[in-house]
């Protein structure tokens, strides 16, 4: 599905040329709505199994205050809220067909979502040296799907937002197809949104 | 009906010659002739009858699993299928009808009938209606070779299409087979994920213009209905598979009871997917049904309105119903109680929709073709489904029932009673249209009756088989306790079943041959009501010669039907004078691609990958990353997109503007020359309600 999603928002131009709609919405940007109505599902689905398991902790750590690292992943939080930001910003440079203002909060998007990632990846391995490894208990391993199943969601907008910067850098993006960025940004703010969910249900819940 | 002389464009057109190849290589494939024309099309109409071809190969294999476990079952301790490979033949059974006969069946109709019925020229995504096609082929396949890989019936799904846990876990099921299933599932998902949502796009944007909501038909409303149904119950099931996978594949605890899982979590996953998927099941052929009774009875269709509410109400209430398969796993008396009650509830809509399909043949000049025989067919043994389906929903009867032949009975009465013979009432009903030649009738009279005869045969005596107590999924069973009579009755009427079945395969080519001598059928060789019979049969590539304005529900039947003075329906046009014949070729439509077809070859070495060895990953990834660049970097597909300049994100600017204010021009003169036709249809539409006592809702204003 990642791809056909990453299609549609880079290639927004394909399909729909502005032509008037039945619902007044062009047709890639109802497409996006209508999948992350469907990923509000998944993640549904995964924050199901989550709590579900949330006190399941065999032998192993458990979701305490002591054993996140709860600062740190605030930090990272906001760091990925605040993309969310300059995503509004890329949005509102691409509509004024401000292509240098694009090109650099296309980036700054893309580049506060890597610290997220990373801080991710950072965590995890603390967690594992901490003893919480992938089969630990049910819930280690609902833990790492669900905050997984979200970085790879948001490494898969990282990708859509790279792609999006080196349109705009080959002077391929002007106010015509600013709804390319607007459709990426939908992707992007649905992640953080998500986000949100997962850091109370997982960090501050704990 | 305004004739345009302006070439009409579709958002995205064909590419006649290249003007630019970006990276060299990159071309789009042309041609409408061969194979390559098929592999390689974006049309939803050749989409929609691949969909249905392959449906109807998986529908054999599935056939002949049945036809294996009656065989088994025809007399007591049946030797034919040891109990490893009965648990395979029946799951793998379930696991085919369901997801690779009945679903891509209905995608089939939804493909081809969809975009016509709101006067569109194609589906939102062309290139991803292929997707999802080819997506489910290779998901299809990919399934099926599970059945000899490693040998034969070695590593084959054996847990059920439901595959609880924790007997889906690596201790009990120790083949891969559970593994295909997982990863099958994933890959159909795709496939059923990207068509919905292209489907749903399109009925909310693409509707031809006056053609509301409260206008389509209701074949048309029932598919949207179904689609949003996909789209929020696939991301379920899709959870549920990961969490298999990674339990089977990488040692994760999600229904590890030995670690303290609790293995409810899967059948309250897969229930919440798999009640939805019912109704995905069946609404299709509610809709198919929806579109042939009132053609065959030569009335509107009943309380059009309540048709479209009720199945709007299935689509919601589908969701609050799931436990009712988990009456007996220890939910708690508050539980079992409310989901007894909603289950109760949902008997109420579709009991209106029964009520209303037989309202519109009350009273009306019935023709029984072969297509409206198996509509009737639906009617009737849907009814004993439903009927004994409210029986599973009051909770102290479903605790004797759980897990017998009864609920066997029930769900083949639903799914083959309702789902399958609706979509044999569509193909005779379609058939005209999309082949241009008739189905032989009398072939046809034998393909319904054996049919329905033998699903009686077979079905009926499960019901009082389930009563007596058989269990369900047992690979044999002694004498001596009452079964041997009426299973064998069961494993007769199977075989009958399947002659029904073969009559049908050899009335497609009886059919066509007879149609040699036969005149053509024109446009609309039922009488029928529409707007894809306002095109030429076959349907011609572009579909419409001219755009549709859409001035009121059943459109099309409105321009050959007005009313005299006395108020008697009259024939103020024939079909021929109304229907545009498909001459225009000075259409532009999409063109073909190679890269949906690229990206579907992928998923399933990936499926191979996860299961066997990684660097098959590598090469399923190469696949679709390759595939996606290639669908990215694909010249555009807009001939006015202007030759010469435009780049590989296909061309929305400059270009484009111009045929914009034709398009507006074209637009102006319709409304213009429509306003005369448009008085008479009014007239019809008011006069149309007074004549039945069914109305049709604010679509009738005109």
């Amino acid at each position: 599905m990642a791809e056909a999603v990453l299609d549609s928002a880079v290639h927004a131009a394909d399909d729909d040329h502005g032509h008037s709609t039945g619902t007044g919405i062009s047709n890639n940007k109802l497409a996006m709505w209508v999948f992350l109505g469907s990923e509000c599902l998944l993640f549904g689905g995964l924050i199901s199994t989550y709590l579900l398991y949330r006190h399941n902790i065999q032998d192993g750590p458990g979701p305490s205050e002591e054993f996140f690292d709860i600062p740190f992943t605030s930090a990272s939080s906001f760091v990925l809220l605040m993309s969310s930001l300059t995503m509004v910003l890329a949005h509102y440079a691409a509509e004024r067909g401000d292509n240098r203002k694009l090109k650099i909060w296309l980036l700054t998007t893309a580049l506060l979502g890597s610290v997220f990632v990373a801080g991710q990846i950072y965590e995890f391995t603390v967690f594992v040296e901490e003893g919480l490894g992938w089969s630990t208990s049910p819930f280690s391993s609902a833990f790492y799907a669900l905050t997984g199943f979200h970085g790879v969601h948001v490494t898969i907008g990282i990708i859509m937002l790279l792609s999006t910067f080196i349109s705009a850098v080959r002077g391929r993006m002007h106010p015509g197809n600013a709804e390319t960025v607007e459709i990426v940004g939908l992707y992007w703010h649905f992640v953080d949104i998500v986000w949100v969910f997962i850091f109370t249900v997982i960090y501050l819940a704990a | 009906m305004a004739i345009i002389e302006n070439p009409l464009e579709l958002e995205s057109g064909t590419v006649v010659e290249v003007a630019e190849r970006p990276l060299g290589a990159l071309t789009r494939p042309s041609g409408n002739t061969g194979w390559a024309s098929w592999l390689f099309t974006v049309d939803h109409k050749r989409i929609g009858i691949m969909y249905g071809a392959f449906a109807m190969f998986f529908f054999l294999i599935g056939g002949l699993e049945a036809l294996a476990i009656r065989l088994q079952l025809a007399v007591p301790n049946g030797k034919i299928l040891s109990p490893e490979v009965y648990n395979q033949v029946f799951t793998m059974h379930g696991v085919t009808m369901i997801f690779l006969v009945i679903m891509p069946l209905a995608a089939a109709f939804a493909n081809y009938l969809l975009p016509l019925q709101i006067g569109a020229r194609d589906v939102a995504f062309p290139r991803m209606n292929a997707l999802s096609l080819w997506v489910f082929v290779a998901g299809g396949f990919f399934l099926c070779s599970s059945l000899f890989i490693g040998g034969w019936f070695k590593n084959v799904p054996n847990g059920g299409w439901f595959n609880y846990a924790p007997n889906s876990g690596t201790l009990f099921s120790p083949t891969q087979g559970i593994d295909f299933y997982a990863v099958g599932l994933q890959i159909l998902g795709i496939a059923s994920l990207v068509s919905a949502i292209n489907l749903i796009v399109t009925t909310l944007n693409m509707r031809a213009e006056g053609m509301t909501l409260m206008r389509m038909p209701v074949l048309t409303w029932m598919l949207l209905v179904v689609q949003f149904l996909l789209l929020f119950a696939l991301p379920v099931i899709t959870v549920a598979l990961f969490l298999l996978m990674f339990d089977r594949l990488w040692g994760a605890n999600f229904f590890n009871v030995e670690m303290g899982a609790d293995p409810l979590l899967w059948q309250h996953l897969f229930w919440i997917f798999g009640h939805p998927e019912v109704y995905i099941l069946i609404l299709p052929s509610f809709g198919i049904i929806s579109e042939v009774i009132p053609v065959f009875s030569r009335k509107p269709i009943f309380g059009y309105s309540f048709m479209v509410g009720s199945g709007i109400a299935i689509g919601f209430l589908g969701w609050g119903v799931w436990a009712h398969h988990m009456f007996v796993s220890g939910l708690g008396p508050i539980s079992v109680a409310a989901f007894s009650v909603s289950t109760m509830m949902i008997a109420v809509p579709t009991g209106v929709k029964i009520l209303n399909w037989v309202a519109t043949m009350w009273g009306g000049k019935i023709r029984l073709t072969t297509a409206m025989l198996f509509a009737v067919g639906v009617v009737s043994m849907f009814t004993i489904g439903g009927l004994s389906g409210v029986t599973h929903s009051v909770s102290v009867a479903d605790t004797q029932q759980t897990d017998t032949y009864y609920i066997v009975a029930h769900f083949h009465y639903v799914i083959f009673g309702g789902a399958l013979l609706g979509i044999f009432s569509g193909f005779y009903f379609w058939w005209p249209k999309m082949f241009g030649y008739k189905l032989n009738e009398k072939w046809g009279k034998w393909n319904f009756w054996l049919q329905i005869v033998g699903f009686n045969l077979t079905f009926g005596p499960m019901h009082i088989l389930g009563l007596q107590g058989m269990s369900r999924r047992i690979d044999s069973y002694d004498p001596g306790y009452g079964f041997e009579t009426w299973n064998l009755v069961s494993s007769i009427g199977s075989f009958v079943i399947f002659f029904g079945v073969l009559i049908f395969i050899i009335n497609i080519f009886v059919s066509k041959k007879q149609a040699e001598h036969l005149p053509p059928v024109g446009p609309d060789p039922w009488d029928a009501r529409s707007l894809e019979w306002m095109t030429a049969s076959p349907t011609p590539e572009h579909n419409f010669d001219e755009d549709i304005v859409v001035d009121s529900l059943d459109h099309f039947w409105h321009q050959k039907y007005g009313y005299d003075d006395d108020g008697n329906v009259v024939r103020i046009a024939y079909a021929e004078d109304v229907a545009q014949d498909g001459s225009n070729d000075n259409v532009h439509l999409p063109s073909p691609s190679y890269w949906p077809l690229v990206l579907s070859a992928g998923l399933p070495f990936i499926g191979y990958g996860v299961i066997y060895n990684y660097w098959l990953c590598a090469i399923g990834g190469f696949l679709v990353l390759g595939a996606i660049f290639g669908w990215i970097f694909e010249p555009p597909d807009d001939p006015d997109g202007g030759h010469g300049h435009h780049d590989d994100h296909g061309d929305d600017g400059d270009g484009h503007s111009a045929d914009s204010s034709d398009a507006d021009d074209s637009a102006e003169k319709t409304d213009d020359d429509l306003v005369s036709v448009g008085a008479d249809t009014a007239e019809a539409g008011d006069a149309a309600t007074t004549e039945t006592t069914a109305t049709a809702g604010e679509a009738d204003n005109g």
